[in-house]
């Protein structure tokens, strides 16, 4: 019987562990130096907030893993010795291995700012960093003040997660408007909006020059860039995240900025394959990064690197993109590509559509040389999946989108619809004359 | 494992306290309980018209205020910051006390009504005395303890609604549910009946006199609507009284049926149902406190259709104690009653087993096949012991038993009484017939879905943290899965809490309703057939 051991217990490692169980019965091994359960990491900001409790945030119930022969092992690897299959837990522990995951996600970034290390400084990634944020930042007597440094998603969520127990936040972002590297120019504009009617000091094309330390080593302030000096006694560094890693350093693992993968999620040594966040690509695969720090792309590596792992070798070939996130109380999601100024395609147009008063909108993306409908974003909408993906498999060009627009509206029942507005604007602004179709039960679950 | 461990804490507390107006809107509405605390001590207020409606207004007042305060200044969104520190909604000191205190009054109000100040043949006393000018008002008849409670019940109905009226502004769908149980409590449990009751006697009933029915109550959870003295009434009043007894037999087989079939169970269990309206508005703040083990789980499936078999025996019971044997006085005997019992049970265990039979976990299969077996054994009795005691009982013993277990004691004291400790539907969830038989329909038999959004799911959990009937949305969710569960009532919170726009409540084609194939977009096609592979 195989040994399969996987490094990391995130949603790639556990994935990819559900699917060799449901395959075969290899024996399996999950090694986790975080937490002893499985936990979804997206989730955490809601524990500090008192949506959840830790224990609501774990999706499997304690017995799970027994009942799946699944053998959780906590503690830290500290090293692989790739010539004897063999890993290191606590420099102690030697564990055998044949065949090897390596699914050990991120970090934050730390950009080498002066303070970034002093008491009151921190990330947000794992459950530690929950737990620290409880000590930095219990209340607003305790935190009078908290300075965000990095317009992500992350740090949006923080300062959400703080201002949620009334602590006063300041938001450092380097880009001139929230997001902009992603999101086009109105959504982004929309989002600065939200952030500042939520109380949140959005400070835009600020970058943090310096943290200032107390005499016991504390955070006390921080300098920007603009000549201001913030008094604070939590600073979240929230400037992305990048592959965690270092402790694979000198096994012959060949790395980049993360562990190097080919197609199939193999490294260069045989056995050994890494998914999730510390995967990086050869090449990028479409328009996608060569690493993808994204809870998606972490359970679709994990589905496929199973299949491998089970005699059925298969290249990874994930579907059209797709994201989703939340902006306090603005709902975002995406299907297929839609740019920012910055990664604008020189073929691609948008078309823009803001709500006069609520805080609604949406951006589509199409070839503007051959009207093929390239991807959307949405704002206060939801969307159907199914639909979307579909549209994008059936390469509909966005005259036919805009139409059928209806039967995408993933919306509860009884909420108002604004797709006549929408196509009404966008045959103003391209002199066209669509008629909004009426949702479809025919069409949406295709049934003939 | 390291849980950070809240109540240790000196200073990882998040705001909550209150602000001086909701400080001001929490004296007034106690003032309000405490006019009524007082009645019930026996203290005697001069002009009860005048004290009663200060009281009564006095806790809507208070608690309108005090929601308005907490919601009206944020921006429209999901509120539940900080609900798991709270001591009254997190089990702690003050849920306890709250679960202790409402229990109490169950426990008075269905045992030992005269501490309320309840006197029969002569006037009222204590707080059911207070409640007279309302009742005389309305039906013309002095109060009773029913009286006190179903005002109360409408009063924090529409108090509480109002409150989740201003939580949930933002979603249209949460709204016009809420709107829709506030009229169906106060029109058709508390008005109507009352204004009913002035008809008794009169030409227009033939000088009949109907029994109290609240139309929209329906067997089994009114399971008494079938009782002798009921029948009685409805036959001695009428057309109207007869309208009002085929009202109530094509409630359960027809009207029921059909809606449950076009939208699910959540037409009556969040729409319409009055232990749901309370569930909704007042219990709104309990609901995460729901178990969603899947030890719970079982227990509930046990619990909750053995109450089925319990209420579907003792009412054919009762109906039997009731009717003849001689087919020349009226159609109906006992005989042919049992018969058309045993004939409508088979059909339907027959239908069940020939066509739902894979959608059965094994337990289930053989839970039913047991209490099939069972209730035709105890029809038989019947015809084989001769006449006299039917199903080993006496009729009268079952009525009793179960109007004691499972009305009072299961959906009153344990179902309300324990809002602050188990959540808000431990009746809905565990003790409703009635739930169970629209839950039935609504997993083998209705349009009715919860459609997973493709991929977009990221486990987070709040769906199932927020149901709160204890479903583990998030187990059909993370898989692509729909959720098709007989439990589900359709009150939509999974999706209205949902930060990634992954759930939607929907009516739609019986085709690829329950989703056994598990989607995950956006994933390699080829790779998704592989993993659909069963």
């Amino acid at each position: 019987m195989e040994n399969i051991i996987i490094i990391g217990n995130g949603i790639a490692g556990v994935t990819a562990a559900r699917h060799i169980r449901k395959l075969s019965k290899k024996r399996i091994i999950i090694i986790s130096a975080e937490t002893d359960y499985f936990f979804s990491r997206t989730a955490l900001m809601y524990v500090y907030m008192g949506h959840m409790k830790f224990e609501h945030i774990q999706p499997y119930e304690n017995w799970f893993w027994e009942k799946n022969d699944m053998e959780l092992v906590r503690g830290y690897v500290t090293k692989v010795d790739v010539e004897n299959k063999q890993l290191l837990v606590d420099g102690a522990r030697a564990f055998f291995y044949d065949k090897l995951i390596i699914a050990t996600g991120s970090k934050p970034n730390k950009f080498g700012w002066p303070g970034q290390d002093l008491h009151g400084a921190q990330g947000l990634y794992s459950k530690q960093d929950l737990d620290l944020l409880e000590i930095n930042a219990p209340n607003k007597e305790a935190c009078k003040r908290a300075v965000i440094v990095g317009g992500g998603l992350i740090g949006i969520e923080l300062a959400e997660m703080l201002r949620s127990r009334d602590i006063p936040v300041t938001f450092l972002v380097r880009e001139s408007s929230f997001w902009n590297g992603v999101l086009p120019e109105g959504e982004s504009q929309m989002i600065n909006e939200h952030i500042r009617e939520h109380h949140i000091d959005l400070r835009l094309a600020t970058n943090l020059v310096e943290i200032i330390p107390d005499d016991q080593g504390r955070v006390k302030a921080v300098t920007t860039d603009k000549g201001d000096t913030i008094p604070c006694d939590m600073v979240g560094l929230t400037a992305g995240v990048s592959p965690n890693v270092a402790f694979l350093k000198g096994s012959g693992i060949e790395l980049g900025r993360g562990v190097k993968v080919n197609r199939y999620l193999e490294t260069n040594i045989k056995d050994i394959y890494a998914i999730g966040d510390c995967a990086e690509q050869h090449e990028a695969i479409g328009n996608r990064r060569p690493i993808e720090a994204v809870w998606y792309t972490g359970r679709m590596m994990g589905e496929t690197v199973a299949q491998t792992i089970c005699g059925n070798r298969i290249e990874y070939k994930p579907g059209h993109w797709f994201n989703s996130a939340k902006f306090l109380d603005i709902e975002y999601q995406t299907y297929g590509w839609v740019f920012g100024e910055r990664g604008k395609k020189e073929y691609e147009e948008h078309f823009h559509w803001r709500h006069p008063q609520e805080k609604l909108c949406i951006t589509v993306a199409f070839n503007k040389e051959n009207n093929l409908f390239l991807g959307i974003n949405t704002f206060g909408i939801r969307m159907r999946h199914e639909i979307f993906d579909r549209w994008l498999t059936e390469e509909r060009d966005v005259d036919y989108v805009m139409e059928h627009l209806s039967d995408a509206n993933f919306d509860p029942e009884f909420y108002k619809n604004y797709e006549a507005e929408i196509v009404q604007q966008y045959n103003s602004v391209f002199g066209k004359s669509i008629q909004s179709k009426k949702k479809s039960i025919k069409r949406i679950f295709q049934l003939n | 494992m390291s849980t950070y461990d809240r109540s240790m804490a000196l200073t990882g507390q998040p705001p909550v306290i209150l602000n001086r107006n909701q400080k001001i809107a929490t004296l007034i509405g106690m003032f309000g309980l405490a006019i009524l605390l007082l009645a019930a001590f026996n203290v005697s207020f001069p002009n009860k018209g005048l004290w009663l409606t200060l009281a009564l207004t006095s806790i809507i007042g208070g608690t309108v205020w005090f929601s308005r305060e907490a919601y009206l200044d944020k921006y429209p969104g999901i509120k539940n910051d900080g609900v798991w520190f709270k001591s009254l909604s997190n089990q702690g000191f003050w849920g306890w006390m709250a679960g202790i205190a409402l229990t109490g009054f169950y426990i008075v109000l269905y045992f030992f009504p005269e501490y309320l100040g309840l006197v029969k043949g002569e006037d009222n006393k204590g707080v059911i005395g207070l409640f007279d000018p309302l009742s005389k008002a309305l039906s013309g008849n002095p109060a009773s303890q029913w009286f006190v409670y179903g005002t109360l019940y409408t009063v924090a109905i529409l108090a509480f609604g109002i409150k989740f009226l201003w939580k949930y502004r933002h979603n249209k769908y949460e709204r016009i549910r809420t709107y829709s149980v506030m009229f169906f409590q106060t029109a058709f449990a508390f008005i109507i009946p009352e204004f009913m009751a002035r008809l008794n006697g009169s030409s227009v009933l033939n000088g009949g006199s109907l029994p109290y029915y609240d139309l929209k109550n329906m067997w089994p959870l009114n399971y008494y609507n079938f009782e002798g003295y009921r029948i009685k009434g409805f036959l001695s009043s009428g057309d109207i009284g007869f309208a009002m007894l085929i009202f109530g037999i094509a409630s359960v087989f027809i009207i029921s049926p059909i809606l449950t079939y076009k939208f699910g169970k959540r037409w009556y269990c969040s729409w319409v149902c009055g232990c749901g309206g309370l569930a909704e508005t007042a219990g709104d703040p309990f609901r995460h406190l729901s178990d969603k083990t899947v030890k719970a789980w079982n227990i509930e499936r046990w619990v909750i259709h053995s109450v089925v078999v319990f209420v579907t025996l003792m009412t054919t019971a009762v109906i039997y104690s009731y009717l003849g044997n001689d087919t020349s006085k009226y159609w109906l005997t006992k005989s042919t009653f049992l018969i058309g019992v045993a004939v409508l049970l088979t059909a339907v265990f027959v239908w069940v087993m020939a066509f739902k039979r894979k959608q059965f976990q094994k337990d289930a299969i053989y839970g039913a096949i047991g209490y099939f077996v069972i209730i035709m054994a105890l029809l038989g009795f019947h015809f084989f012991s001769g006449d006299g005691n039917v199903f080993l009982f006496k009729s009268e013993t079952l009525r009793k038993s179960y109007s004691f277990l499972i009305g009072s004691i299961f959906s009153g004291v344990i179902g309300t009484g324990f809002y602050p400790v188990l959540g808000n539907r431990v009746w809905c969830r565990f003790g409703c017939p009635m739930a169970a038989i629209l839950g039935f329909q609504q997993r083998l038999f209705s349009r009715f879905r919860i459609t997973t959004n493709g991929g977009q799911c990221i486990s987070c959990g709040n769906c199932s943290t927020y149901c709160e009937m204890g479903i583990d949305v998030r187990a059909y969710a993370q898989k692509g899965e729909n959720i098709v569960r007989s439990s589900c009532v359709g009150c939509g919170i999974c999706s209205a809490v949902c930060p990634r726009g992954v759930l939607k409540l929907e009516n739609g084609p019986l085709k690829g309703r329950i989703d056994s194939n598990q989607v995950l977009l956006g994933n390699d096609v080829d790779l998704m057939q592989l993993v659909n592979q069963k």
